[in-house]
């Protein structure tokens, strides 16, 4: 008899653990090229995802696949996720384009959103920032606060999005200082600390004083602060650890408004395939604080800059301008259109080497 | 292309610090091989030093101890691969993988305690004369003591594998276990020691990673470097002087094609990033060609009693 009552005690409230648990009628998931602790690109996904999660508290359940590989492995997670039921996917890294669309096709009642690509469809989103315009300040300080002239940029892996900052940045430096030149080095991946450090210090070792990265973890920032006397940003997320030198500012990607909006969507069965691409203005690219060892006026004309650039008074890519190999690509005061930026492949005028193809 | 921006004196030193830490992880690699075992787990006892190391200069603010911690800790954790494989008889492929991804996974859950805190670094050792002198003086002697400590290790292993007693009865373990058996050598305490010293290597060759070359934590740190280290001892023939070799040619052009790549040499990048991965492969099959297989007998057998 006891026991009986013990028994059915422990299913009911066996039960009652189900159904909170099962409360939840929306399933988002989240698929991470890196680590969620690798103090950039993931981490900040993944904090943003955790911003979404809080804000519907148990309305929404919330599940996520940290360290995957780009390409097949990345359509495993994404097809495990759909089959456990999840109704809105959001694949944050570029090599998950083609993947994300192929599940799609399979799930056509799941939602997939994916971060920094040009593919969509029905069930496929895609949503970006437009890091360009943050580049645009860090090309600025950089020409600024260079002594020898020679600005490092770690860039990981030849796609538009990379080459668009390089230019942004580089276009904004030389305004600045006519004599600044660019070392750029390709790692091919998007996170490898030792090869980030390693890219640091041969850059460091051939004469930059400031380095840019496009790659995930905060190495490239240890790298520099080994070296001294050279200044580095963060990159997606504040890495304000290492400030106030060698991180003088950052780049800090905020998703969690768009998580929100996406997954409310999705609760109110309003959503649909969209392409979002937000800057400074709408606070996806945030700036991050611009550290003590930046110099006032430099610091006041940064600032500037970024208000300009989020009132849409001022475009980053604004004529004239040319192409690497000296052909006219902007006229006097022509602002470039999203089309051209979104499949940006080539070097500004002044910029030595090539891109890989 | 401007290739006077490279200063040599520089790229060589930074590429004797890339090379290290698979130096050091190949040379363990290469004993416990050596002795008849094939520990695959080599990657996750690299981890598990990087991250153990970190932890215990920042707590001691010494990183000398972090390299001490480092090969203790990476030893007792390839001590649990020598129980499993030794006396529970366990397939050394499977099980050394296994390492690795129980390092691997061990290794993030000890680093979030580590977030991004910073270590002190080591110091250079200072020669006299030697360390002053323009040019060789920065390029080879200005550098920390376990890079020194790496190249006399090689030096040592290579003269204990070829003529000390206990090399050559390591060697008999490795090439004919039950021949080294009936001779009276006890196999599975030769094997267990290999196994626990090659742990040791790869914890420093971690900790180097994590204490030198990026100085900082962060997740899946050592992104490989414990499979070039395994690759290079199988192309050099389980040969230490070879093993240097290839550790060094290794590091030596990932380094020189990141430093091709700043000073805007004209080759496409895709063939420099290819680059020391190939050259490694092709210099150490070319050097190895003629000479006899010195693959161990037994190597990856399990040994019955």
């Amino acid at each position: 008899m006891k026991i009986r009552k013990l028994f059915s005690a422990t299913m009911a409230s066996l039960a009652l653990g189900l159904s909170t648990s099962f409360a939840a009628d929306t399933k988002v998931g989240f698929v991470y090229v890196g680590p969620i602790n690798d103090g950039g690109w993931t981490q900040i996904h993944h904090e943003n995802a955790l911003v979404m999660k809080e804000y519907f508290g148990d309305q929404v359940e919330m599940v996520y696949q940290e360290n995957v590989p780009e390409g097949a492995d990345s359509e495993r997670v994404m097809t495990q996720m759909a089959l456990s039921g999840a109704d809105l996917i959001f694949t944050t890294s570029y090599g998950y384009m083609d993947p994300t669309i192929n599940v799609a096709k399979k799930f056509p009642k799941v939602k997939f959103e994916h971060a920094t690509g040009f593919k969509r469809s029905e069930n496929v989103s895609t949503y970006s920032a437009r890091f360009y315009e943050g580049r645009a300040i860090q090309g600025h300080i950089a020409g600024r606060m260079t002594k020898s002239n020679i600005i490092g940029y770690i860039a990981s892996v030849p796609i538009p999005e990379v080459v668009r900052g390089i230019n942004s940045a580089y276009i904004h430096a030389k305004k600045v200082n006519p004599d600044v030149e660019f070392k750029i080095i390709w790692i091919y991946t998007w996170l490898d600390p030792a090869k980030e450090a390693d890219a640091a210090t041969a850059l460091i070792e051939q004469g930059a004083d400031v380095i840019l990265q496009h790659t995930d973890t905060t190495a490239p920032h240890a790298a520099a602060a080994k070296a001294g006397n050279v200044i580095t940003f963060g990159q997606a997320a504040d890495m304000a650890d290492f400030g106030p030198k060698p991180r003088v500012s950052s780049i800090i990607d905020d998703w969690a408004p768009y998580y929100i909006a996406r997954t409310q969507a999705v609760i109110d069965g309003s959503w649909e395939s969209v392409d979002t691409w937000h800057g400074i203005g709408d606070q996806m690219v945030g700036i991050g604080e611009i550290s003590s060892a930046v110099p006032v006026d430099v610091k006041i004309e940064a600032l500037a800059l970024k208000f300009r650039l989020a009132s849409g008074d001022y475009h980053p890519f604004t004529g004239p301008l040319k192409k690497q190999d000296g052909s006219a690509w902007l006229g006097d005061g022509e602002v470039a259109n999203d089309g051209d930026l979104a499949g940006m492949f080539f070097y500004v005028e002044g910029i030595n080497g090539d891109i890989p193809q | 292309m401007d290739l006077s921006t490279i200063n040599p004196a520089l790229l060589v030193a930074s590429l004797m610090i890339s090379a290290t830490p698979i130096l050091l992880a190949a040379l363990g690699e290469t004993i416990v091989e050596k002795s008849g075992v094939l520990n695959l787990g080599v990657e996750g006892m690299m981890i598990i030093g990087a991250v153990v190391g970190l932890f215990a200069s920042i707590h001691f603010s010494n990183p000398y101890l972090g390299f001490v911690f480092a090969a203790i800790f990476a030893s007792i954790f390839s001590g649990i691969f020598g129980i499993m494989v030794l006396y529970f008889k366990s397939n050394q492929v499977a099980t050394g993988l296994g390492l690795t991804l129980v390092g691997l996974g061990l290794s993030s859950l000890i680093g979030e305690f580590l977030g991004s805190q910073k270590t002190e670094l080591l110091e250079p050792v200072y020669f006299p004369f030697l360390s002053d002198l323009k040019f060789i003086g920065p390029m080879f002697f200005n550098h920390d003591i376990l890079l020194y400590f790496s190249i006399l290790l090689t030096l040592i292993l290579y003269i204990f594998l070829k003529f000390s007693r206990a090399g050559m009865i390591l060697r008999a373990v490795g090439e004919n276990h039950d021949a080294a058996h009936a001779l009276g050598y006890n196999v599975q305490l030769v094997r267990m020691l290999a196994i626990m010293f090659g742990g040791a290597c790869s914890g420093l060759g971690g900790a180097y990673i994590s204490l030198v070359r990026v100085p900082q934590w962060t997740d899946g740190l050592t992104a490989g470097t414990g499979w070039i280290a395994l690759a290079i001892v199988v192309f050099s023939n389980w040969n230490t002087s070879k093993v240097i070799l290839g550790a060094y040619l290794f590091g030596g052009i990932t380094v020189l094609q990141l430093n091709l790549q700043a000073a805007g040499v004209k080759i496409p990048v895709e063939v420099l990033s290819m680059s020391p991965y190939l050259v490694t492969i092709c210099v150490l099959v070319f050097i190895s060609v003629n000479g006899k297989n010195s693959s161990p007998g037994s190597l990856g057998k399990t040994f019955h009693t």
